[in-house]
This record gives structure tokens, sequence and C-alpha cells, in this order.
């Protein structure tokens, strides 16, 4: 056994926070990659009224979806880019042989993309319901299951993005690989919205929303890291 | 007290370490790329790596660092397997490969910030390593601004600044000028000399004060 090497090691936490970090640094200084996706989400949003037409009773029935499924792709479109650079330059192996947990590294790197895709995706979206006349309190539940529902898909998806990091031009497969985990969350949120709409019963499908993050947030990291030492064989 | 965690801990803790292998197996594909390799490494001795290009130098290297799944054999680290102390290991040694694992937006030391939480950290002063590797004027620019030796050069500041006993370095005369070169041979023999080990790719001969072990792949 070697002397004193557990005194010197770094705290757990502090990888974590590192990743967290670097990760928030390098989208600050490269926001093409945080932007493209945003874009993507508000012009999908905007854009359907305009094709579907004016009609205020349509909108109303067809907004909780539209919202939905476009942060869903939004965040399947920003995901591709989670570990591909990484794996790129080489500082997946560093990630890989360093002394720190790899789960927590993982946890670290998706935390940071929730943080520069998630979160600014669920900040936009009330501007986006008022294209399609949503009530200033159902706003708040969209907001809420939107915040749940991100969180859900960046743990998930960066399972997918562990595992296909290694091939190029893998966004299909990827998508494929992650819509059956995501599709209850699409089906719980979008529902959720549509329900709150109608004065219905809507707590439910924000704590189960809820114990499926909690569930994707103590198992994800785990698979995630299990797939990125796959992958980089 | 004191005297053992600043000076002699360090030291210590190189001369236990002792890398060794037997029976190891790799196949990649089809094809197999060696096959019962055996090696003992002690402290203060430097493992040669040789053999043509893909001749499975790398895939031998990343077997060593515990990134591949050997077909047969093991690998062990102060006689215990790596397997079975993955973190332990990882904490002891520094790799260095073709790719030098930097970002290019972030700048020298944003990058090495970073890194400085992944190892235990050496107690030589940072302004010092990054004078002697020659890069102390570029550490406030993004690193992908630097030529593909001074990028080599900023990689090679993380053995450095980790404290560990084992040096993992792939082809580490990439890129580098004569100036370079025999720089990283210092460095190696430095590090050689205080009871690390060291295992070295390469095609090219390298001569050192040390024990050199070679293995012909």
């Amino acid at each position: 056994m070697m002397n004193g090497s557990t005194a010197q090691q770094p705290g757990l936490l502090s990888g974590l926070i590192a990743t967290i970090r670097r990760d928030l640094l390098l989208a600050w200084k490269r926001p093409g990659d945080v932007l493209n996706p945003l874009f993507f989400f508000a012009m999908v949003c905007t854009l359907f009224p305009l094709a579907v037409g004016p009609s205020a009773e349509q909108l109303k029935f067809s907004g909780p979806g539209v919202l939905w499924v476009a942060a869903l792709l939004a965040t399947l479109l920003s995901l591709n880019s989670l570990f591909v650079s990484d794996f790129e330059d080489g500082s997946l192996d560093q990630l890989l042989l360093s002394p720190q947990p790899l789960p927590l590294l993982a946890l670290g790197k998706t935390i940071a993309h929730w943080l520069s895709s998630g979160l600014p995706l669920v900040l936009i979206s009330p501007l986006l319901a008022m294209t399609y006349h949503m009530p200033a309190d159902i706003v708040g539940v969209m907001m809420l299951t939107l915040t749940l529902g991100t969180i859900c898909l960046s743990l998930l998806g960066a399972i997918g993005a562990a595992l296909t990091v290694g091939l190029h031009r893998s966004t299909a497969l990827l998508s494929l690989l992650i819509l059956p985990l995501a599709m209850p969350v699409l089906l719980l949120g979008a529902n959720t919205v549509s329900l709150a709409a109608a004065n219905d019963m809507y707590l439910t499908g924000i704590w189960a929303l809820g114990a499926y993050a909690v569930l994707a947030l103590s198992l994800a990291p785990y698979a995630t890291a299990a797939a990125l030492r796959i992958s980089n064989e | 007290m004191f005297i053992r965690e600043s000076s002699i801990g360090t030291e210590c803790k190189a001369l236990t370490a002792k890398l060794s292998a037997n029976g190891l197996t790799l196949v990649r594909g089809e094809r197999c790329l060696f096959e019962g390799l055996e090696f003992a490494l002690n402290p203060g001795e430097l493992l040669l790596l040789e053999g043509q290009n893909g001749s499975g130098k790398t895939s031998l290297m990343r077997a060593i660092a515990g990134m591949l799944s050997l077909e047969d054999g093991e690998i062990f680290w102060n006689g215990e397997p790596v397997l079975r102390q993955r973190q332990v290991f990882h904490g002891s040694l520094v790799w260095l490969a073709h790719e030098t694992g930097l970002k290019g937006d972030l700048t020298l030391v944003e990058n090495l910030e970073f890194e400085r939480v992944l190892r235990p950290q050496s107690t030589r002063d940072a302004a010092d390593i990054f004078e002697r590797l020659g890069i102390a004027r570029l550490q406030r620019l993004p690193v992908r601004f630097l030529s593909a030796g001074q990028q080599r050069r900023v990689a090679l500041s993380r053995m450095l600044l980790a404290d560990v006993a084992l040096w993992l370095l792939d082809e580490p005369f990439t890129n580098l000028d004569r100036d370079g070169r025999e720089l990283v041979i210092e460095l190696v023999e430095e590090h050689l000399a205080s009871g690390g080990l060291c295992v070295l790719a390469g095609h090219q001969d390298v001569e050192l004060a040390a024990t050199i072990r070679k293995v012909c792949l």
C-alpha cells in the first residue's frame, strides 16, 4: 500500500464541482452549442401556430403537446455532443483514469448539460406559451413539469450519449435508444399540463414525474459510467 | 510528522511501487496482438514498448491502464490485481497519449485547474514547471491557438503537476523539437531517479541512465 495516498487525494465532491464548472465554462466560451437547441425549440413552437391557424380554441388544446414534443426533440438534439468532444480530444481518457468515482464525474457532466440546455429551455417556455393562449396558472404547472422532465431527459440521454460516443453521426441511433425511456416523460408531462388546463386532477402527474426524476438521478450516473467504460475500449 | 508529509512521503510512495503482469493476451477483432506477455517493473525502471505501427503498443498501454479488457492474464500493482483496486491504481498513474486531453477553448491554466482535482498534487510550484517546459508565456492563450508541439508541452506539465509513481507515456516525442525530446528524457530520468516507474511506447531508441526493460511486440 502506498503511504499517505488517501490523505493527498482531493475530496469526492470536488470532482463533481470541477466537472460542472469546466463544462459550464466551455458552454460559455462556445455559446453556439447551447443556443442551437434553444432556437430549435423556439422555432418549432412559434411556427406551429402559423401553420395551424390562429383559432384560440385549437391552440389552447394543442399547446401543451407541441411545447413538450419540441422540448423533447431539442433535448435529444443537444445530447449528442455531451461526450463526443471529450472523446475526440482525449480528455475522456483522463476522466476514466482518474481516481475520482466515474459516476460522480458523469453526473457532473449531466448536471452541466441540464444547466446549459434544460434550464434555458424552461426559462423561455412561458414566452412561447403565450402564443398558445395559456393562462398564467397553467404556465406555472408547465414550467414545473418541464423542469422535472428535462432533468429526466438529461439523465437518461447521458446513458445513450455514453453508449454511442465512439460512433460517428449517431444522433439517430441515440434518439432510438433513448425514446423508449423518454416516452413516459413525454406522456406524463404533456398530459399533466392538459389536465391542469381542464381543471382536472393534475398533481398525480407531477408526483409521478418527480419520482421518475429521482429514479433517474439515482441510477443513470452508474449506467452512464459503465457505458463510458464499454464504449471507450 | 510534518517532515513525512512534505518530502519523504512522496519518496516512500514511489519506492514501494511495483508493476508486474503475467500471461497477458489481447485479441482485437480477428487478430491476436500478443499472447502470454510478461513483465515486472521495479522502482526506478523504465519499460520500453517497442514495435512497428499497428503492433499493439497503444493497446498494451491502454490495457495496463485498465481501459481495455484483456482476453487473459492479469496486471498487478504492488502485488495486488489492478482490477481489484482500480481507484488506488488510477490515483497513482498519469497518462499521456497521442491526444493531449486538453480543451482547445480553455487556457492552459483553466485546463490544468480542472485536472488538479483528478490526481494527488505535487508540492512543486506550477510557475516553475511552466518555466521549465517553456510554456510560461502561453498561459493566457486558449490552447487551440498553440502549435502541436506547444500543446504537447502543456500535456507534459500534467506529469509534473501530479505526484504519482507511474508514468504511462504513449509516443511522448510526437511533434516535439530536439529540445523537447531532450527535456522529456531529462524528466523521465529525474522521475526514475526518485524511484518512480515509467512505461514508454515509441519506435525510437531511448538512451537513459536508468535500467530499461524492453517488450517487443
